[in-house]
Order: C-alpha cells, then sequence, then structure tokens
C-alpha cells in the first residue's frame, strides 16, 4: 500500500489504481474481529470491468464511468466539468448552496483538526486518500485557478493542480467515497465542510455531465418521479403489498389492522420509505398496529411519490431533490392532512422537514414532523399498554447521522427505548457525535462490481466496531441482541454489514427498526412480534 | 520618514476596513441557500442544547415559539472565539500553537486600542500623561504589548514547526501559508526589536501615535521601530486578501449555516426571499434538468425531468 498519495496524483495518466488497501492496514476490530484476516477477503475489479470503465482511484469502482474512446472525448469532458464549476459558482445555478460552498472554499486553514472525525479515513489505516480535506483541496485549487481564474500569484498562495481527464474521473469516484455525514464539519474551528465538497462535487457531475451513481439516478429518482417509488411499485401494486402486510400483522399480532388510503383531512399523512415495505414489511405493519391503537386518524397516500418518502435527490442533484419534495407536498395537499409525519427514514427526514423547508412555499409548506417524536408521546401518554419485560434483550442504538447531528432528533427515541427496554445500552460515542454505519449518501443500496466490499470493510468499519463493543459483554451466541436503527437506508446497511460478518450466524446480533419494539412491547398484541430470525 | 510611516498606517487600515467591507459584504449578498445546519446548535432550548436537541423533537413544533436561546449562543461564541474551543477539543497539539498565536493577536488589539486612547486624550488634556493614570495605562500597554508580541510570535514559530513537520499538514501546505506565518514572524519581530530597543519602549509608540493622529511632522523613530510599523502595517492590509480574514468568514459560518435553524412560514420574511431565488433561470446542461435559460427554479421543480442520454 502507497501511503504517500500526493494531490498531483490525481492527474496521473496511469493504468494502474492509485490505492491499493491490504487488510492489515485497515482500522483494527475487537472481538470476535481481531484477525486482520477474519472476514470475506476483498474481492478484485475483474479485469473487463477495469477495461471498459475508469477506475483508476483504489480497489472499487462505484460509478462506473465508461472509458472515452478518444482524446477529443476526453477533452469535452473535461470542458464539460469546467463549465460545471463555474456555474457551480453562479447564484442563478447554485443559490442552493452558494454562500456556504464560497466560505468552505476560501476559508479552510488546511489545519486537519477535522481527519480524525472522519470514519471512512480512519478505517482506512488513515490512508491520504480518503482524508477529508483531500478531496476539498482538489476542488479549491481548481476553484481558485479555473473560477477565480488565478495566475501564478494565486497558485503560489493556494497550491496548483494540473486539470486532465484522469483527474476528474477520479474526483468523480472520490465524491463517492464519502457518506456525507458532516460528522468532520462538526469539528471544524472555522466552519468549512468537506462533506459539503462532495455533496457539491456529485452536483457537478450529475447536472452538468449527466454522471451519477445509477443506483441513485436511474433506479433511483428518476424511477421514483415515473412510477410513484424507486422500489419500482406502483399504486396497485403497493396497495396490494399492504394489504398483505395487514393480514400478516392481524395473524402475528391478534389485533385488527387496517391501513387507511387515500383518506381526505386526516391528521397525519404517514410516508414510509417503500423499500420497508418490500424488504421489511414487519415496521410498516408495527406503524398499522400502533397508530390504530394510539386512535391517530392516519392515511397513507397513493398518489406519485405519495407512498415513498425518499428522495435521493439530497445526495447528489438539486434539481431531482425538489421536484420529489414536491411531489410529497402536492400528495399531501391534495388530501388536505393536517401534517405529514415521516417514518423511519433518516435522508428522508432531513429531505422533506430541513432541506426542502427553503424549497416548499405558500400551500406546499405543510407542517412536517417526524415519527420518532409523534411515537415519543404515543408511548409516553399510556396510550399503549406496554410491558418491558418483553424486550428483556440487550438493546443499543444507532443514531441515524441525518435524523440526529443533521436535524437534532435526539432524544424521543431514546426516551422510548429506555421506558420498553430495560437493558438497553448506549454506543460511544452517541447521539450528535454518532458515527455514520457507513451507508450513507447513498452506497446502502449501491452494490455495483466490488464496491459493497469497500462498504462494509471501510465506510462501515467504524460503526461495526461500535456496535461490537456495545454488545463487548454479551457476544455470547446464546444471547439475542437487537441492534435499533430507526433508518431504513442503515438498515440496509447493518444488514448486509452484520451478514458480511456473520453476526447473526455467530453472535446472534439482530438488527431492525424502533417501532417492532414498541409492537414487541404490547400487551394487547399476542408476545413474539420480533421473532428472532434473519431477515 | 514620518510622513511616511502615517501614510503607510492610514494606508493598511484602509485597505484592511475596505477588503474585510469587501469580503463580508460578498458573502451577506449571496441569496439564501438551503438549509444545511449542523447540530448542536447552541441557541436551542437550554433543556435541549445538552444533547443537541433542535425544536423538531417538540410534537408540532410549528404551533410552539421556540425562543431563542440567546445565553447559550454567546456562550458557545465566547468560547470558541477567546479559547478556541473546537481546537482545544478536537486538536489539541495544534492548540497547543494556535492559542497563544490568536490570543497574543487579541491582547495586541486590545493594546493598540490602548494608545490610541491615550493618544487622544494626551491630545484633550496634554497634561494627563504625566499623571499616574497615564503611568498606569502606559504600564498596562506595555505589559499587553509585549505580551501580545511574544504570545503571536511564540505561537506562529510553533505553527510554522507544525506546518514543516507534521505529515498531516505538510502536503497541504502552500508557499503562500509559510510566507504568511513568516510576515507575522518578521512584523512582530521587527516591532518587538523597536519597541524594546528604541528609545524608550512606549514613548516611541505614543509619539508615533500622537504623531499619526495630528500628522505631527516632527516624529522620529529609530529605524528598527519603523521598520516594524511598516511591516506590521502592511501585514494588516495583507490579512483581508486571504484566507486569514476567517474572523470574518467564522462569522457566516456559525450564524448563516451551522446555526441557521430558522424554518420557514407561509408569508414571512424567508418566502419572500425564496421567491426571488426560484425565479433564477439556471443553465445546467444535463438533459434530465430540462433547463433551457428560460426555466426558473420553480418551473423545473414542478416539472418531471426529461428522459436524456446518459453519460
Ligand atoms: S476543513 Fe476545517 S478542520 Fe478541516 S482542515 Fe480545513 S479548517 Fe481545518
Ligand atoms: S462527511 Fe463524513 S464521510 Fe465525508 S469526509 Fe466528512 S466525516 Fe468523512
Amino acid at each position: 500500500m502507497r501511503k504517500d498519495i500526493h494531490l498531483k496524483d490525481l492527474s496521473r495518466k496511469q493504468k494502474e489504481p492509485l490505492l491499493h488497501l491490504e487488510k492489515k492496514d485497515l482500522m483494527p476490530l475487537p472481538y470476535p474481529l481481531e484477525d486482520p484476516d477474519d472476514g470475506p477477503p476483498f474481492a478484485e475489479l475483474k479485469e473487463q470491468i477495469r477495461e471498459k470503465y475508469e477506475c483508476g482511484l483504489d480497489d472499487t469502482c462505484a460509478v462506473s464511468i465508461p472509458k472515452p474512446a478518444t482524446k477529443e472525448e476526453e477533452d469535452a469532458l473535461v470542458a464539460k466539468f469546467l463549465s460545471g464549476l463555474e456555474k457551480l459558482f453562479t447564484k442563478e445555478n447554485n443559490w442552493t448552496f452558494l454562500q456556504p460552498l464560497l466560505l468552505s472554499m476560501e476559508h479552510c486553514a488546511k489545519c486537519q483538526t477535522c481527519s480524525e472525525a472522519c470514519h471512512i479515513y480512519e478505517a482506512s489505516g488513515k490512508n491520504e486518500l480518503y482524508r477529508p480535506t483531500f478531496r476539498s483541496e482538489l476542488m479549491r485549487r481548481l476553484y481558485f485557478k479555473h473560477v477565480k481564474k488565478g495566475g501564478l500569484l494565486s497558485a503560489w498562495q493556494h497550491g496548483d493542480i494540473e486539470i486532465n481527464w484522469p483527474l476528474v474521473a477520479r474526483l468523480i469516484e472520490l465524491s463517492y467515497r464519502c457518506n456525507l455525514c458532516r460528522r468532520c464539519a462538526q469539528t471544524c474551528p472555522i466552519g468549512a465542510d468537506n462533506g459539503l465538497v462532495a455533496h457539491e462535487l456529485r452536483k457537478i457531475f450529475s447536472q452538468e455531465m449527466g454522471i451519477a451513481a445509477k443506483e441513485l439516478h436511474d433506479s433511483g429518482s428518476m424511477l421514483q418521479l415515473q412510477v410513484g417509488s424507486s422500489t419500482g411499485m406502483n399504486a396497485v401494486v403497493v396497495k396490494d403489498n399492504i394489504e398483505f402486510i395487514d393480514e400478516d400483522m392481524e395473524e402475528k399480532t391478534g389485533m385488527k389492522v387496517q391501513t387507511p388510503w387515500d383518506v381526505e383531512g386526516a391528521e397525519v399523512l404517514l410516508i414510509h420509505n417503500a423499500g420497508e415495505i418490500l424488504a421489511w414489511p414487519e415496521n410498516p405493519g408495527a406503524f398499522a398496529v400502533i397508530l390504530n391503537a394510539a386512535g391517530i386518524k392516519w392515511t397513507l397516500s397513493s398518489e406519485v411519490a405519495g407512498y415513498d418518502s425518499i428522495n435521493y435527490g439530497v445526495w447528489y442533484d438539486d434539481a431531482q431533490f425538489a421536484r420529489v419534495a414536491v411531489k410529497h407536498a402536492e400528495a399531501a395537499k391534495k388530501l388536505g392532512v393536517k401534517k405529514i409525519v415521516l417514518g423511519e427514514c433518516g435522508h428522508a427526514h432531513k429531505a422533506l422537514t430541513v432541506i426542502a423547508d427553503r424549497v416548499l412555499t405558500g400551500d406546499l409548506n405543510i407542517p412536517r414532523e417526524s415519527s420518532m417524536t409523534l411515537l415519543r408521546d404515543i408511548v409516553m401518554s399510556g396510550r399503549l399498554k406496554l410491558d418491558p419485560g418483553r424486550n428483556d434483550f440487550p438493546v443499543t442504538l444507532h443514531d441515524p447521522c441525518n435524523m440526529v447531528r443533521l436535524m437534532g432528533i435526539v432524544e424521543p427515541q431514546r426516551e422510548v427505548i429506555r421506558k420498553i427496554c430495560p437493558r438497553f445500552r448506549e454506543m460511544t460515542p452517541h447521539g450528535v457525535d454518532n458515527y455514520c454505519c457507513g451507508g450513507g449518501s447513498g452506497f446502502a443500496i449501491m452494490s455495483g462490481n466490488n464496491f459493497p466490499d469497500w462498504r462494509f470493510q471501510v465506510a462501515g468499519r467504524k460503526k461495526l466496531e461500535q456496535i461490537l463493543h456495545a454488545f463487548g459483554d454479551c457476544m455470547d451466541p446464546s444471547i439475542p441482541k437487537y441492534l435499533c436503527a430507526p433508518c431504513s437506508n442503515c438498515k440496509g446497511q447493518l444488514r448486509d454489514l452484520l451478514a458480511y460478518y456473520e453476526m447473526w450466524d455467530k453472535h446472534k446480533i439482530l438488527y431492525g427498526g424502533l417501532v417492532e419494539l414498541i409492537v414487541n412491547a404490547m400487551e394487547d398484541a399476542k408476545p413474539g412480534f420480533i421473532e428472532w430470525e434473519w431477515h | 520618514m514620518s510622513i511616511l510611516l502615517y501614510v503607510i498606517s492610514y494606508f493598511s487600515l484602509l485597505v484592511f476596513i475596505v477588503a474585510c467591507a469587501v469580503r463580508a459584504l460578498s458573502y451577506a449578498r449571496a441569496p439564501i441557500h438551503l438549509r444545511w445546519e449542523l447540530y448542536p446548535v447552541p441557541h436551542e432550548a437550554p433543556h435541549r442544547v445538552g444533547h443537541g436537541g433542535s425544536y423538531y423533537e417538540e410534537p408540532e413544533w410549528w404551533t410552539k415559539s421556540s425562543p431563542r436561546n440567546l445565553l447559550g449562543e454567546l456562550k458557545s461564541m465566547g468560547a470558541e472565539i477567546l479559547f478556541l474551543k473546537a481546537l482545544w477539543e478536537f486538536n489539541r497539539k495544534l492548540w497547543y500553537r494556535s492559542f497563544p498565536f490568536h490570543f497574543g493577536l487579541y491582547i495586541l488589539i486590545f493594546a493598540v486600542f490602548l494608545i490610541l486612547l491615550c493618544g487622544l486624550i494626551s491630545f484633550i488634556s496634554p497634561g494627563f500623561m504625566q499623571g499616574s493614570l497615564a503611568a498606569g495605562l502606559q504600564f498596562v500597554f506595555r505589559a499587553a504589548g509585549g505580551g501580545g508580541l511574544a504570545l503571536s510570535i511564540w505561537g506562529a514559530l510553533g505553527l510554522l514547526q507544525l506546518r514543516l513537520t507534521d505529515s498531516r499538514m505538510k502536503i497541504y501546505t502552500t508557499p503562500g501559508d509559510i510566507f504568511n506565518l513568516l510576515f507575522f514572524i518578521a512584523a512582530f519581530g521587527t516591532l518587538s526589536a523597536g519597541f524594546l530597543l528604541g528609545t524608550g519602549p512606549s514613548t516611541g509608540i505614543l509619539a508615533f501615535t500622537r504623531g499619526l493622529l495630528s500628522f505631527d511632522t516632527s516624529f522620529e523613530t529609530t529605524g528598527l521601530l519603523a521598520a516594524g510599523l511598516v511591516l506590521t502595517g502592511l501585514l494588516v492590509a495583507y490579512i483581508p486578501l486571504t484566507h486569514m480574514s476567517h474572523f470574518i468568514a467564522k462569522y457566516f459560518t456559525y450564524h448563516n449555516i451551522r446555526w441557521d435553524d430558522a424554518a420557514n412560514r407561509r408569508g414571512g420574511r424567508i418566502e419572500v426571499k425564496l421567491a426571488e431565488c426560484l425565479a433564477y433561470r439556471p443553465t445546467w446542461s444535463a438533459a434530465h434538468i430540462g433547463a433551457d435559460g428560460k426555466k426558473t427554479w420553480a418551473d423545473i421543480a414542478a416539472s418531471s425531468p426529461a428522459r436524456g442520454p446518459k453519460k
């Protein structure tokens, strides 16, 4: 492994990637994974993939950009990147983030305080390529040279960089080696934001060059805007699935369960991440059980995007983001509901509640609330009869970055867990200082090539360490353990991460949402809602 | 000589003020941006600020007023501005160098105000400078000026040592960064030498200040002190032209970004600003955006993405 990667290396024309990580280079893990060789090997990228796509950065390839056939094509792509870079610094094109971006470009003191905060940098064994400021510094130098049109004096002051296609191709990949968790930004004394820089880079690639991870764009926001959901479910299919879930819930709980659709004037429009409906049906099912039992007047919507809260645009494209946010608000407006409540999905929380707050105006500005708050109110109000004894197993809580560090929803979910889970233990650190699960910014749904190996061995490594520490006193497989992650994307990442390291098979660590724990404790429901089966 | 010193001093001050104002205005005039706050936000209610919570923890938050916790915000600002709290928490090695450097600057700024005050008073009441109060003020000035210079030079030397030796910082350090620190060391070093080796440690500066305020051409000083004053003047003019003006940036990064949790209310001030932004006409080229230079952001947000050739 080479540790001495320098900024100028990104422009190198060479066939081999700049970085190769060995397992022994990575941050060590605690018991039972202390041996660096524990866990699956990092699959090598296939030669055909390397031939066909731009994979010159590291051991993996997230975006799969086809290699340009000619020098002219390369030059055209570089020119397009530069035009996008200029647009990024105009208010007409980027009013959405212009001020924060300018400040991050012009004021980093290069003190590296942020580095230690980044789980990817730490997990990689502190490899220079993954240092939070590495990509920001590249962007900064490009900004001073090509946007501010700086000459020699500027290069002397801000540093120089040579732009060519290898640099742009590597930057595309590098913008997808950051979870956008903004833990680094929290520690920056100046207030510069390396997560924002990665986000803005992704925007140039998508909004100007039409390049984005296909899971986020083609089969993500595009599919959602056309069909209604990135899962591909249209309104008919989603209603069928929910009907099936209702039946299943009735059987499991022994309670009457019916999910209301398109109820005009309802108090609550609940929007789930539709991935839950397919991957973890017990989550929307548990919501239905709780809301019905608490006497809430609620509804789901069958409008386009009204039944899928995801908004992947928040990770790579402002236009796609705004379109989906408007669709969500329109669904609520059509039904005339009092408020929108977001189900267990962190990025959907932040996208619709916080970021879209400055997109939705007039009658589209419908109040939005977190399900964490609503659930806390229901649980603490005593409207449900709850028996904490039914949750008498070790539980720890993962804090989704979008919901916690980026939205300040920290305590409601804890109040619920403290009330119903007698063996709750926190991770260290937690709350607003939490670590990302490694699936943030879309990684949880990105599985091309060998990207999952990178996702689990590097991006998810710190979270895995935290989980192992949290359950360090009860790793024996005879003790079932529950990792509560009230977020669909985090759950996707954690499911795959735990499976990758065989944490269920060997140590009985299960993962799931918050509502499942609540229903599991409901005295009116049959015992055993949580089935302790891998799913 | 004296006139040249005065001209350089006023010129430097003017450049400093104008450059700071231009920089601050360029940020202040940027359009409203999407919310991008980061918790904890210190002006949150006291019962939430400890765990980094927001008003979103309240049920139906929009029905409740959330008064700004000014004290929390001031406490947080004070700790950051005066003691560089973030560095103390997250980068102790750097704090040992950066804190003396910055704190030295604060003390120096205080000393400059003090000597200006003495200069002004001595005009109004020429006998004042002979009194014991003046002696006390001069003592404080000497202590603050000397202490401030010493601390800043010490800190700058430490920062330079770190930049040149720490592998984490080396590859990001530009010649400009080294120059900036050397500039501080040279200017403050010369000023200190002039201060210490001059005819009278503070009378030189006081006489200069009086001369500066009255354009008194009879003022004379040593070459060393003059060189220190010129270098410091140029440094003052130079700072806002570089990223060292982060004292301006920090106002915006903290108040306008990290801590900006202001909710958009129907018919409110934010909505008016947003209406202006939503009327901008973007020119992004990717086909799915559908930007043709005529459509506004509002049009694009309300439209479906165009299917176009990808990549
Ligand atoms: S982003 Fe902030 S913490 Fe990181 S190097 Fe720049 S100034 Fe330092
Ligand atoms: S946003 Fe998160 S993943 Fe990205 S550089 Fe910062 S700490 Fe690392």
